[in-house]
């Protein structure tokens, strides 16, 4: 089991978010202050440099026009970081290659990154999450084909090292392909997706040997899509590079007291407020969801977990927080409860939660609770046949 | 479709399309809005009564297919031409609404061989300002209560009640909305190049347009009818984008007046 730490760089530094009725897409950017702006970007990186120091790994992502995240460019952080640590891997999850819609250029940033870090790079890839088509004004009816076209055309590029390549796609056109640099690792870093309903698009990924992640789900649905993902490779093993990856948020302290104090915190993601237009963009989710949303019985994610009790929260391994011991008992129960998992990735700072309390948190998982969980057996095998039931 | 006419399938271009025919007489062609609201208005009813109503469902809208190939309005309005040859249809009056009224101007600058008036209701299709102009308002970005007090002059005539649809109408309802941001998405609500192809309408058109639409503005409407040679332009008091639903009378008046 690999421990990764991460932050989606927030800028809680809002007015009262009972007065805003969005955080995200919308939010007047004469809410942000450069200034605070500039210590919070360098805060989060001094962080993930100490994580690094501390034998955890590093995992970053990106959101545009949100308060929420103000990582703009996970490959700027990613080649920040390429720099400035040493030994950690270093995780892009992922590129919202159907929302910037250039895979070569993305292929291109990915190898210079690679070979800075020598090799410690994972690649993700992501569709992107609903409220982004805006910011990015991409088509949300076409973003998954538009995902698995960009993937094909990245994973080509960066292996095709003889001679360069035309591609004339539904959705790219590109002449004389070739890139330079070519990736550290050969033929490529190991590639990573996320999900959260579509099976089918799990189970590709589970085919093609990339890692597959999700993130503050129920352990019921968490086992549901590992399942499925596990189903997906049962006969041959775990392909190179693959496995799968579960993120909670986590919260680690002396005292159990103090532990729920900070996981309280950490549930100011979980509370980001969207104005409705935003949640579901038409297209985003297929037909069938949709007329359950006119039936009213289908709800976003976030909807759902905001509604539960921090104790709740815990139960369904959504929250992962306490005394080491304790966070160390809960990971190995969600192992249990899921079929096993390769990489627990942490989302251990949101909102408020300070730098010192950040730092406190993620020494005491480093020292008290990674030696605990590192050993962990990769993701199980899964019976075939009751799979296929 | 939820109308009391004959509806068929018929496969043109390789996709089959939803057609409900009612009544007899001239052919009337109407393309429904994004949202098939037509579908089933009791003005209908009265076209029926001199016209053979023929109401193809664009590909997406409805159960017609819908192809990856097909990625904008005039792709669809293809389609459209294609349904009228595959019918034979003579002396058309084509009438279409909102999105509807986008797809018959993009078929009327193509071919009026089949064509002899076109209507066009509070229709999309056109960029009147510049780049910074918002010429139509971006109805998926806004609060829905905003959008639904922009589209209609009464927001409470555009309450729907899904309560009551079955899933095959569920299905249609979510399906129209989909394939309206496919279609619509960007450019956003036109055609770049349409505005540079309307003087090749050569047949009597008219604009009819909702004067409380806050939509696709009445001046929108306006700039848009100067496009098309002799077009004529009649706005609605008391309608938003649905003149025909919200202000039926005076809609087929002024309907009445221009194609009988």
């Amino acid at each position: 089991m690999r421990a990764w730490h991460f932050t989606e760089m927030p800028y809680p530094n809002l007015p009262p978010l009972e007065d805003l009725s969005t955080m995200r897409v919308s939010l007047a950017n004469k809410h942000f202050d450069p200034k605070i702006g500039a210590d919070l970007y360098n805060r989060y990186l001094d962080e993930y440099m100490i994580a690094d120091d501390l034998g955890l790994d590093l995992l970053c992502n990106e959101h545009h026009q949100t308060a929420t995240c103000i990582d703009v460019a996970a490959p700027l952080t990613a080649a920040i970081l390429a720099r400035q640590t040493s030994k950690g891997r270093i995780c892009i999850l992922g590129n919202p290659i159907a929302n910037r819609g250039d895979p070569i250029r993305i292929a291109e940033e990915m190898a210079m990154i690679d070979c800075i870090s020598k090799g410690r790079l994972d690649v993700g890839f992501v569709r992107g999450v609903p409220y982004e088509v805006f910011a990015a004004n991409s088509n949300p009816t076409e973003t998954v084909d538009r995902l698995w076209e960009g993937i094909d055309l990245c994973v080509k590029a960066w292996g095709a090292v003889d001679e360069p390549f035309n591609f004339e796609g539904r959705f790219t056109h590109r002449r004389a392909v070739n890139l330079w640099p070519r990736p550290y690792q050969t033929p490529h870093p190991a590639i990573w997706m996320t999900g959260s309903s579509d099976l089918e698009n799990i189970k590709k990924a589970a085919a093609r040997g990339y890692v597959f992640a999700t993130f503050l789900q129920p352990h019921t649905k968490v086992k549901w899509m590992f399942d499925a993902y596990r189903s997906a490779y049962n006969d041959t093993g775990l392909p190179g590079g693959g496995g799968t990856a579960y993120m909670p948020l986590v919260f680690t302290a002396d005292t159990e007291e103090e532990a729920e104090k900070g996981a309280r915190e950490l549930t100011w993601y979980l509370n980001a407020k969207t104005e409705p237009q935003y949640r579901n963009p038409p297209g985003y989710v297929p037909v069938d969801f949709n007329v359950n949303a006119l039936k009213g019985t289908f709800t976003g994610r976030t909807d759902a977990m905001r509604a539960k009790t921090m104790e709740f929260l815990k139960e369904e391994g959504v929250m992962v927080y306490g005394t080491p011991d304790s966070v160390a008992k809960q990971i190995k129960r969600l192992y249990e409860l899921v079929g096993g998992f390769d990489h627990l990735l942490m989302m251990q700072q949101a909102g408020w939660l300070d730098h010192t309390r950040t730092v406190k948190s993620m020494s005491l998982f480093a020292k008290e609770v990674y030696p605990q969980i590192k050993d962990l057996a990769r993701t199980q095998p899964l019976n075939t046949k009751a799979a296929a039931e | 479709m939820s109308g009391s006419g004959n509806v068929q399938k018929i496969t043109v271009a390789g996709l089959a399309i939803e057609i409900e025919r009612r009544g007899s007489g001239r052919p009337l062609v109407l393309l429904a809005s994004e949202e098939q609201l037509e579908n089933g208005a009791a003005f209908i009813d009265d076209l029926a009564k001199k016209f053979e109503v023929i109401m193809p469902a664009a590909p997406g809208f409805g159960t017609s297919d819908r192809p990856d190939w097909l990625a904008n309005p005039n792709d669809l309005s293809y389609v459209m031409l294609d349904v009228i040859d595959a019918l034979d249809l003579k002396d058309v009056t084509l009438v279409g609404f909102s999105l509807g009224g986008w797809i018959a101007a993009e078929m009327a600058i193509k071919s009026t061989a089949r064509i002899a008036k076109l209507v066009l209701v509070d229709a999309y299709g056109v960029k009147i300002g510049g780049a910074w102009d918002r010429d139509i308002m971006d109805i998926w970005t806004s609060l829905p209560a905003k959008v639904a007090a922009a589209k209609w002059a009464n927001p409470e005539n555009g309450k729907r009640d899904f309560s009551v649809m079955d899933d095959a109408q569920l299905t249609a309802v979510a399906r129209n909305m989909e394939s309206f941001a496919r279609f619509c998405w960007s450019p956003y609500m036109h055609n770049p190049n349409l505005r540079h192809r309307l003087h090749r309408v050569n047949v009597p058109t008219l604009f009819i347009w909702g004067e409380k639409d806050g939509i696709t503005p009445l001046a929108y409407g306006e700039a848009y009818s100067k496009l098309v040679p002799g077009a004529k332009f009649v706005k609605i008091a008391n309608a938003g984008h649905y003149p025909h639903l919200e202000a039926t009378d005076a809609f087929m008046s002024a309907l009445n007046g221009f194609i009988n």
